[in-house]
């Protein structure tokens, strides 16, 4: 691009990859220390019951048993709201999801939990807790869950919370549009699928202090959860985040952290809990399913005047699901005058709902990207062109409120445009009973700031050791410790970036939102600078000089001048050590949105759907790694495909997840999918000092709508309701 | 048995099964449990020089055979040509699934140096990734398999 970078845009390979690609990186299940025993979980088998008696007394004497808890083991400290890291919510709710104490909500949900010498003592006492249920009727999706009578979850009614968004007069509006449309869609519960199930580690140690080794995306929130639920002070808690095997918000909520504490408080010993898949299924995430109904009015030039939403989203067992952020992106990527939005929080006997990718937002795109693909129809305009006509630009106001700064939406489409896929022939299909077709479409995520904290020192031999509080959880250690690198003028091997504790690095904010190469490279950045502001003065000093100025590395002052190399090893003359830090909390990330182009083809006898051709676009702001952004559009491209293609939860009518294993809940495998080629597009964030927007989850937004645009294009006919599996594709052609 | 070329000697319980006697018992943590029956791929090595998922075989079942794990892919300090065409092509991200990639490509190459894209996409379709999208491993294969021919 314009700017002359050195480090920023290249594509050095990871400080971490030789740990990973040789099984040394230490993961959450990999924890060893000695005197470690091993806890297991009792969950409910029911969706939804009164529990009436817990009988833990033969499984405490089970050989080899060491500790049993249940909810009646956390400090009974009276309820209150607490904000920790995901939000307000009643302290009440964050410890009855933990361990519950009168009532289970769903089934895998926690009740009690053994610490044994093995982890098959642990599992076989675990089946020797008796547990009495009063099972109650169960609701499974947002209209069962809404009905007048339905049972409910918490008080009477499980909608919990409406949000409204609204600007001009979108009923009047509709009046004046050429072509109206209103469809209604539904998307399956589907689960963020990272590959390392949960996995904890504490210790309560005899000075009273808890430590705890654990897998997460955000470890300040795991020390915030735990002290709270203890009713310790902060500062007596210590979480180390160990390497993280996928999380794409799923490994933002606490679950066994705080169980294994109680644990190794009763026995004094450390604790090791580690979920099986089942419990990965059962017990955490998901993302929620939802009802989703669009009327988008446009006048005969294709020029959108009115539009209106009403977004159910399921909650799963307790309030605060992701219908907030499903609202503000559900018009996101355009400009249309006259909006209505309405958005519900709805309580169902699932897991409580956890962010997955855009946490919010596929559902909605689903349901306004085909909406547009039909109105593109009716009005014989090219799909891509009608969106060229109604994209948000600088300036656009949102319905929740913003006007967007700089973005975009304009430039990701006229990629997709110029394109070479985009003007490819379909090709012939394989087989005489096969259909192709192509769809595209756009989505938006809004990314967000929040805060992180950089320290960086100086050593001898001109290399620089950075502390951040970021789990890496795709390359973040190298896309961070570039932006360093790039203000200090070395190459990014000399910098040394280390994940630290809790204890060691300032508050910061979890991994995900799009946030850690933004927020925390804006910590580092800020941190090379003070570093460079620091031996500057030292220059000066040694040089007896005012003024030193510093570009590309090279200090300098008249004709003398000196390397950062050559002033590293001259900082203990000089003062001693140079330890530079940066502190952020940014708010003005910019927001990324992404487009898809995609070729299906469909065996109109079986239903099956092949993806053929795939082609991802995103604005990126600034691609400082381009290969770890290309690495997250090509990710965030395959769980949509997933998502739109084959994944679900699927329930019986009791509310038991009938699917809970990787064989039965079909992520896509390397033979599923073809190459994702990828376009980035770079307009970068005038918020951010290298333009960054962050990458994470913009790309997940559009891969549903722009399959379900293919399999119309290739079929005629439109499904509405995800996943779009062979026999829903059977049964829409029937 | 032997374990990435050496002896060792080991108690196993009946019930346990090769990936916990290599994780708990042996304390190689490289191989990793992404799901316990066989469906991610996470914990493949290989057994005389197949490859297995070894949470799908017993401890006992590897009395007197061979067991390779992602820590003796590597020759001491050198990384394998698969190992390095994974860090220099972006092909891993959380890196949960490599090390099963990796050996599972290592049994795949070890066996036919010349195997194609769809030869490499059938082979590892036992194993799972929630990542990359899968693109950028079929590269870094591809480009190990051209190194090691």
């Amino acid at each position: 691009m314009s700017t002359a970078y050195n480090v920023i845009g290249t594509r050095p390979p990871r400080h971490d990859g030789a740990d990973k690609v040789t099984g040394r990186a230490i993961y959450g299940a990999d924890v060893q220390m000695a005197g470690l025993v091993h806890g297991a979980v009792v969950r409910s088998p029911h969706a939804h019951a009164r529990i009436k008696r817990v009988d833990t007394s033969k499984a405490a004497a089970f050989p080899g048993v060491m500790a049993v808890v249940t909810a009646d083991d956390f400090p009974q400290t009276p309820d209150r709201i607490v904000d920790l890291g995901e939000g307000e919510t009643p302290l009440s709710y964050v410890r009855g999801n933990v361990l519950a104490k009168d009532k289970v909500l769903y089934e895998g949900h926690a009740i009690a939990a053994v610490a044994a010498n093995s982890a098959h003592a642990a599992e076989q006492a675990a089946r020797l807790i008796e547990i009495e249920y009063d099972v109650l009727p169960c609701v499974l999706n947002v209209t069962d869950a809404m009905a007048a009578g339905a049972p409910a979850l918490h008080k009477e009614s499980n909608v919990t919370d409406h949000v409204r968004h609204a600007m001009g007069d979108s009923d009047s509006a509709f009046a004046s549009a050429a072509v109206l449309i209103e469809r209604e869609f539904k998307t399956a519960t589907v689960h963020q699928g990272y590959i390392e199930p949960h996995a904890a580690t504490a210790l309560w140690n005899n000075d009273g202090r808890v430590q705890v080794w654990c897998s997460t995306q955000g470890a300040f929130v795991v020390r915030d959860v735990v002290a709270c639920l203890l009713d310790l002070p902060v500062s007596r808690v210590k979480v180390t985040p160990t390497e993280i095997g996928g999380g794409f918000g799923g490994k933002i909520p606490v679950y066994i952290e705080p169980v294994a504490a109680l644990l190794s408080k009763k026995c004094g010993r450390p604790v090791r809990i580690v979920m099986t898949r089942r419990e990965v299924f059962e017990g955490s995430g998901p993302t929620p399913g939802s009802l989703v109904r669009v009327k988008i009015g446009a006048d005969a030039s294709g020029k959108f005047v009115a539009a209106q939403a009403y977004l159910a989203y399921e909650a799963g067992a307790y309030p605060g699901g992701m219908v907030g952020a499903g609202a503000m992106c559900v018009f996101a990527a355009y400009d249309i005058p006259n909006q209505t939005i309405d958005g519900y929080d709805v309580l169902v006997n699932k897991p409580s709902t956890a962010a997955y990718r855009a946490p919010g937002a596929p559902n909605a795109a689903f349901a306004t990207e085909s909406v547009v693909d039909e109105i593109a129809r009716e009005l014989k305009i090219d799909p891509i062109e009608l969106r060229l006509r109604n994209a948000a630009k600088e300036g656009t106001r949102r319905a929740d409120g913003p006007k967007f700064k700089k973005i975009g939406c304009v430039e990701v489409l006229e990629a997709m445009k110029a394109h070479a896929h985009y003007a490819a022939p379909l090709g012939e299909p394989s087989h005489a009973e096969a259909k192709r077709g192509r769809g595209v479409a756009i989505g938006y995520w809004f990314n967000i700031g929040f805060a992180s904290s950089c320290v960086i020192s100086v050593n001898a031999d001109g290399t620089a050791n950075l502390i951040e509080g970021s789990t890496d959880i795709g390359g973040s250690r190298t896309s961070i410790a570039m932006q360093a690198a790039e203000v200090l003028g070395i190459p990014v091997e000399k910098l040394n970036p280390s994940v630290v504790d809790t204890d060691t690095i300032g508050y910061t904010a979890v991994t995900g939102g799009s946030r850690t190469t933004f927020a925390t490279g804006w910590a580092a950045h800020d941190a090379a600078q003070d570093v460079v502001a620091q031996m500057k003065a030292r220059a000066a000093k040694l040089w007896e000089v005012a003024d030193v100025s510093f570009a590309q590395g090279v200090f300098r002052a008249g004709d003398r001048s000196m390397t950062f190399a050559e002033l590293a090893a001259r900082l203990s003359e000089t003062g001693g050590p140079v330890v530079g830090q940066g502190s952020v909390n940014p708010r003005g990330a910019g927001g990324s949105f992404a487009g898809v182009i995609v070729d299906v083809e469909v065996d109109t006898e079986t239903g099956k759907t092949t993806i053929v051709r795939f082609t991802s676009v995103q604005d990126a702001g600034r691609a400082i790694h381009p290969s770890y952004v290309e690495g997250q559009m090509q990710g965030g491209s395959v769980q949509g495909i997933g998502w739109a293609l084959n994944e679900e939860y699927w329930m019986s009518d009791g509310g038991r997840m009938m699917n809970a294993s990787l064989l039965d809940y079909r992520m896509p495998t390397i033979l599923d999918v073809p190459p994702i080629d990828t376009v980035i597009v770079e307009v970068p964030n005038p918020s951010h000092p290298f333009g960054v927007r962050g990458v994470g989850e913009a790309n997940i937004v559009p891969p549903t709508p722009a399959i379900a645009n293919a399999i119309h294009d290739a079929l005629g006919v439109r499904l509405r309701k995800l996943p779009m599996n062979p026999p829903s594709i059977v049964a829409a052609l029937a | 048995m032997t374990l990435n070329g050496e002896p060792v000697e080991f108690l196993a319980e009946p019930r346990q099964t090769l990936l916990e006697c290599l994780r708990d018992t042996l304390h190689l943590t490289g191989t990793k449990e992404g799901c316990g029956d066989g469906n991610c791929g996470s914990c493949c090595v290989t057994l005389d020089g197949n490859l297995v998922t070894s949470c799908l075989v017993l401890g006992v079942e590897a009395q007197g055979r061979s067991v390779t794990t992602i820590e003796g892919i590597a020759r001491g300090n050198d990384l394998h040509p698969l190992q390095k065409a994974f860090i220099e092509h972006a092909a891993l991200q959380c890196g949960i699934c490599t090390p099963g990639f990796i050996v599972a490509a290592k049994a795949l190459l070890d066996a036919e140096p010349a195997a194609d894209e769809e030869r490499i996409r059938l082979w590892l379709a036992n194993n799972l990734c929630r990542c990359t999208g899968y693109d950028k491993i079929v590269r870094a294969v591809q480009a190990a398999a051209k190194e090691m021919r």
